[in-house]
């Protein structure tokens, strides 16, 4: 069950700079925050995300736990060709979701 | 993680208060368990990422509202002014936090293909502190931006009821 937020434009001229917005449910548990009992949650959060466009990587970010939940990340790219973001999430306890886009050239 | 409180820190977070109460007109009650994280942490972690090169004061900019309620979701953009050609480009951006139990929030890499060089995130906030953006640009320098928040409800450390 992927749970993502994605905004890119459907259409663009060559050479535009375009933004891309993304959203990725997720707790974000920052693995420094203790129940009524005194127990430690473990950290449990996205680790990397990563951006291809057409296959090349065009960005990538490293998450730390002072990030908030429900990583929100907006990022410009210079819109080239026709084709389709891939948008890739890894996280901790084996979190993985990959979310592919489309756009337009002209 | 025990209670130590450095002098400082309790000036800061007693600034914080006194800032809320004066905008807020009420002083919530922060049950913030306190972290080890320190100006020297933030010191360790920047150093470990430029090594011995300078960085420098400029070209980077860190926008972050100076007071927020709620440090769970604190709004952030860093830009950096570049031509973002293939001869001078911004390679990376990091962001790196004062008071946090850890001083790195995220690390972003970009390059020329790009077009313009800015993120935008959000980000939590356990104390009022610091906040600085790094970006290493193609020549391998390195600039810099800070700023300042001041939070009036932590993130990260509170108690799960």
């Amino acid at each position: 069950m992927t749970a993502a937020l994605i905004n890119v434009p459907r259409k663009a001229r060559r050479g535009d700079i375009i933004e891309i917005k993304t959203l990725m449910s997720h707790v974000m548990e920052p693995g420094y925050r203790r129940t009524a009992a005194g127990d430690l949650l473990p950290r449990d959060i996205i680790t990397s995300f990563a951006c291809r466009y057409n296959g090349e990587e065009i960005f990538r970010a490293d998450f730390f736990p002072a990030i908030a939940a429900n990583p929100f990340l907006s990022f410009f790219t210079a819109a080239k060709e026709s084709g389709k973001f891939e948008f890739e999430w890894v996280g901790d306890n084996g979190f993985s979701e990959t979310v592919s886009s489309s756009i337009t050239v002209e | 993680m025990g209670m130590r409180h450095s002098p400082t820190t309790t000036r800061r977070k007693f600034l914080g208060l006194a800032g809320s109460a004066a905008v807020g007109g009420a002083v919530p009650i922060v049950t913030m368990r306190s972290v080890d994280a320190t100006p020297a942490m933030l010191n360790a972690a920047i150093r470990n990422l430029v090594g011995e090169a300078p960085v420098r004061t400029g070209k980077v900019k860190l926008d972050i509202p100076p007071l927020v309620e709620n440090g769970n979701t604190v709004p952030m953009t860093v830009s950096v002014e570049s031509p973002m050609t293939a001869d001078d480009h911004v390679k990376s951006i990091y962001v790196f936090n004062e008071k946090n139990p850890q001083p790195n929030v995220g690390n972003y890499y970009i390059g020329p293909r790009a077009g313009r060089a800015q993120i935008s995130t959000r980000i939590r906030l356990a104390d009022s502190q610091k906040v600085v953006a790094i970006a290493q640009l193609s020549d391998g320098s390195f600039w810099s931006a800070t700023a300042d928040v001041v939070v009036t409800l932590a993130a990260c450390t509170d108690e799960v009821i």
